[in-house]
């Protein structure tokens, strides 16, 4: 990069808000997921809205490849810069500009924290929902841009559910309007809804206005252990047709169980072939009612055993087995491949079995936990990625486990976003003429390619 | 060492703890500086990035990643809270060795480790000189407190409020000790460290007229030194190890149950660091470390673990104390609720838990002068926290944690006195 170009961006952040060291770039040319990091040129970190806008035209004036970045949580590549391209960071633009309890909707700035703005909403006696594994450090435009998903998908949606506006920068640095504060908008092209899970492709957040809802009164957590994979599968599946939505319905397998166990010291049973993690809300009456509708079904379909948790402490229990997952499978080897190829969650029996068969084939550990509820599996790949050989047969495990997610009828990913990882897989989901579709798009709003360039659609 | 290809044959050492970082920036939500900064390079995830950038050349300017390294409390929050498991603390300790090894110390630095600190005898003496003096530069800033501040030493201190080395010190006032077990049976050897010897004496004595009151025999030989830490932390391998030695040759092989200290810093160094960077010694200092180290124990953690403590009901006039919990002893020894306990063995006082109880005071030993900006930042955010319990005391079992917290409660005015727990249950018997 010039020095002539670096004063301006200097100009327009400030100087201690522009980092152009070996040292400084090179922390920001990765994120979470295991991809080769690369060098962006320049960072930058705009301490207002406006500043951020003028950022974004000077990179377009200059043809400047631009990746924003929030926390870097990202597990699909989403914010790896393009070599030699700019970085815009967004977490100094960490504002709740508004929360109206009137109306159920919040305004922030793309840099606030999820579980900071999560706990702020609950202090006013309200529900912000979505709750993506990172959100103790992932961001609201971060999460927008990929369309995070979490825990409480099943029942509560994912991000995309919560998004009722977003104001974001054109590549010219103009702010473009969509959405509003109320519940009914349909004035104007649905905007905002194609900027979520744009990955940072199509513009650049400005702030973003989001739906709250009251807090559920009362849950109930159980876990049920079954010896057979399957029947934990149709267990799911029946609890569904007994028209219940549990708001959480979580899964893990006897690989996981066993590294948990091995970890936690949870009490889990190690025999167990698969738990369920099962979580009821909603009025103290129909959680009474549901969960031991629950407990039934799962009877019915064949558990060993339930445990239904009798206070909060015992309910804290079961969910720190679940949480404990992925910290403890990523402790058993030095990488850790975590997916999320997602199926119709009739198919998880399939899917499971499939694993297993890619395990065998490719001599893989793979652990496999997630949620069963609405089909969005994490098979956790552990490997090393220094052994080059075990690295080329993970490499052709995933490409089989997308092979298979998609011929049960599923997608890439549920979650985790398409971001370099998989976008060379996109057109087998989708057809051509969607690849085109999306590239002539990209081409009309961002001409000269600055925004995110190579993410989701290739280039 | 200068030569570039044995910098990288070194890092390349540490490339089984580097590649278990899987990069989900988790320590994002518990780092005190990047919570200042909001920057990568400041988290340990952005670390261990350029220290496995620098191992296989990707990156070209060892200084650059120095420079990163140090902006860094080593306050272990990251390693407390990693989801797998990456031992930062380790880590970076060791990469700071690696790299002050391939670029050599400053010659500052050089001066006061190899020159003063690694000569515990001409240390004492020269700080026992200092503290004569030291009241012709200094004006007192705060009664409640005890803080002190210098218009003269401003340009190497800043806007600090000190606290004065004591003018007598621990161990010019009881050189050595050696009691037998009482009505205990129990014999514990004793360990001040720097700071309660020659800032905070009063720690010490409270220490042992605690010990005393249990009837716990004390050895607390002379000739102790520093327990290594700051030397570690600037990356002086070859100091570190001296003062090691010279603890190890007045400690090792002597008869006790227990080796306590009252300072949380010099407690998990022995403890935890000692046998994780012991690499470099002889297999019987290594197996002397083993042996000692298992007996290291924070002295609020001896006596209620190993004493049995009840506290009294608290006395309808008690004064509010809150309690502030060290990084060295919460997140890396989990010693949090037995220094409560100690302090409510005085009836006079009763807990008020302030937020944040466990977030780091922005301390770090030496960053705290290094990085005296950022580390005021933090502190600040430690004082507010303090302020909000309304409290009139705090306690914290960690003399690095009181000077910091001292500084900066004495720098907004507030009239909060700065204790030791053992000081408060040694008050009331």
């Amino acid at each position: 990069m010039s020095d002539a170009l670096k004063k301006d961006f200097e100009a327009l952040v400030g100087k201690a808000n522009v980092m152009a060291s070996e040292s400084e770039r090179f922390s920001y040319a990765y994120d979470a997921a295991v991809l080769d990091p690369v060098m962006p040129s320049l960072i930058v970190r705009p301490e207002t809205r406006e500043a951020l806008g003028r950022v974004v035209k000077l990179a377009n004036d200059n043809g400047l490849p631009l990746t924003v970045r929030g926390s870097g949580t990202n597990l699909s590549g989403g914010t790896i810069p393009k070599l030699g391209g700019l970085v815009v960071l967004t977490n100094a633009l960490n504002k709740i500009l508004e929360i109206n309890e009137a109306d159920l909707y919040a305004i922030v700035e793309p840099g606030v924290i999820t579980a900071k703005f999560a706990a702020e909403v609950a202090s006013r006696g309200l529900f912000y929902p979505p709750d993506p594994g990172s959100q103790a450090v992932s961001t609201i435009g971060g999460n927008v841009a990929e369309n995070a998903g979490g825990l409480r998908g099943l029942k509560y949606g994912v991000t995309k559910d919560y998004v009722m506006g977003v104001d974001f920068f054109d590549v010219d640095g103009e702010i473009v309007k969509s959405g509003s504060r109320t519940v009914k908008c349909v004035t104007g092209l649905n905007l905002h809804g194609l900027m979520v899970g744009s990955e940072g492709t199509l513009g650049v957040f400005e702030k973003i206005t989001l739906k709250l809802v009251p807090p559920p009164l009362a849950a109930k957590a159980m876990m049920a252990i079954f010896d057979d994979v399957n029947k934990a599968s149709e267990a799911v599946a029946a609890i569904i047709a007994a028209k219940i939505v549990p708001a959480t319905l979580e899964f893990m397998d006897n690989f996981t169980i066993r590294t948990v166990e091995d970890f936690a010291h949870a009490g889990l049973p190690v025999e167990a072939q698969a738990l369920l993690l099962i979580e009821v809300d909603g009025h103290p009456g129909q959680v009474a009612d549901e969960a031991e509708k629950v407990e039934a079904i799962c009877k019915k379909m064949g558990a060993q055993r339930i445990q239904v948790a009798k206070d909060a402490e015992e309910r804290n229990k079961v969910w720190e087995a679940r949480r404990a997952a992925l910290s403890a499978l990523a402790r058993v080897s030095p990488t850790t491949v975590l997916e999320d190829a997602t199926v119709p969650r009739s198919k998880i029996p399939a899917m499971m079995h499939a694993l297993g068969d890619i395990a065998a084939k490719y001599q893989l550990t793979i652990g496999t936990f997630g949620h069963a509820g609405d089909g969005n599996l994490h098979p956790t790949i552990l490997t090393d990625r220094r052994n080059k050989d075990e690295w080329r047969r993970v490499e052709e495990a995933i490409d089989n486990i997308f092979d298979v997610a998609l011929s049960l009828g599923g997608t890439l990913s549920g979650e985790h976003g398409i971001g370099i990882a998989k976008s060379k897989y996109m057109e087998k989901e989708t057809n051509r003429a969607t690849i085109l579709f999306s590239r002539r798009l990209k081409k009309a709003l961002d001409p000269k390619g600055i925004l995110n360039p190579g993410k989701v659609i290739g280039e | 060492m200068s030569d570039m290809r044995q910098l990288l044959k070194l890092l390349g050492e540490l490339d089984d703890q580097l590649v278990s970082c899987m990069r989900c920036g988790m320590c994002q939500a518990v780092c005190p500086i990047y919570g200042q900064t909001g920057r990568e390079a400041d988290v340990a995830r952005g670390k261990i990035a350029l220290l496995e950038g620098l191992a296989h050349e990707l990156i070209k300017n060892p200084q650059g990643v120095q420079d990163k390294l140090t902006r860094c409390l080593l306050c272990g929050s990251c390693a407390a809270n990693c989801p797998s498991g990456v031992k930062a603390l380790d880590i970076f300790l060791k990469a700071r060795t690696i790299l002050t090894g391939y670029m050599g110390l400053p010659p500052i630095k050089k001066f006061i480790f190899r020159g003063l600190l690694t000569k515990p005898g001409l240390f004492n003496n020269l700080l026992g000189i200092a503290s004569k003096f030291q009241g012709l530069f200094t004006s007192p800033a705060n009664d409640v407190i005890g803080s002190s501040c210098s218009k003269i030493l401003e340009p190497i201190l800043g806007e600090r409020h000190l606290m004065l080395l004591a003018k007598t010190s621990l161990h010019k006032d009881i050189p050595s000790l050696d009691t037998p077990a009482g009505k205990s049976g129990l014999k514990v050897a004793f360990f001040p460290g720097c700071l309660v010897d020659k800032i905070f004496p009063r720690v010490g004595h409270a220490v042992l007229k605690v010990l005393d009151h249990h009837g716990v025999g004390v050895f607390m030989p002379e000739g102790q030194a520093c327990c290594g830490i700051p030397a570690l932390s600037s990356g002086d391998r070859e100091s570190y190890e001296k003062l090691v030695r010279a603890n190890l040759a007045v400690f090792a092989g002597g008869k006790f149950d227990a080796l306590v200290t009252p300072c949380a810093t010099c407690t998990s160094t022995m403890k935890k660091i000692w046998p994780a960077m012991a690499g470099g010694m002889s297999a019987s200092e290594q197996a002397a470390i083993r042996e000692l180290s298992a007996k290291i124990m924070d002295v609020n953690a001896f006596v209620v673990d190993k004493l049995g403590l009840t506290p009294p009901a608290p006395a309808a006039d008690a004064v509010s104390v809150t309690v502030h919990d060290p990084c060295h002893l919460k997140k890396s020894l989990g010693v949090a609720a037995q220094p409560r306990t100690v302090l409510s063995m005085n009836p006079h006082y009763k807990i008020t838990e302030m937020p944040a109880a466990d977030a780091c005071c922005g301390c770090g030993g030496s960053f705290t002068l290094t990085h005296a900006s950022i580390s005021a930042k933090i502190g600040q955010q430690k004082r507010d926290n303090i302020k909000k319990s309304g409290a009139q005391v705090v306690a914290m079992g960690c003399p690095a944690c009181m000077l910091q917290i001292s500084d900066m409660l004495s720098r907004n005015g507030d009239s909060i006195s700065v204790k030791h727990p053992m000081e408060i249950y040694a008050d009331s018997l």
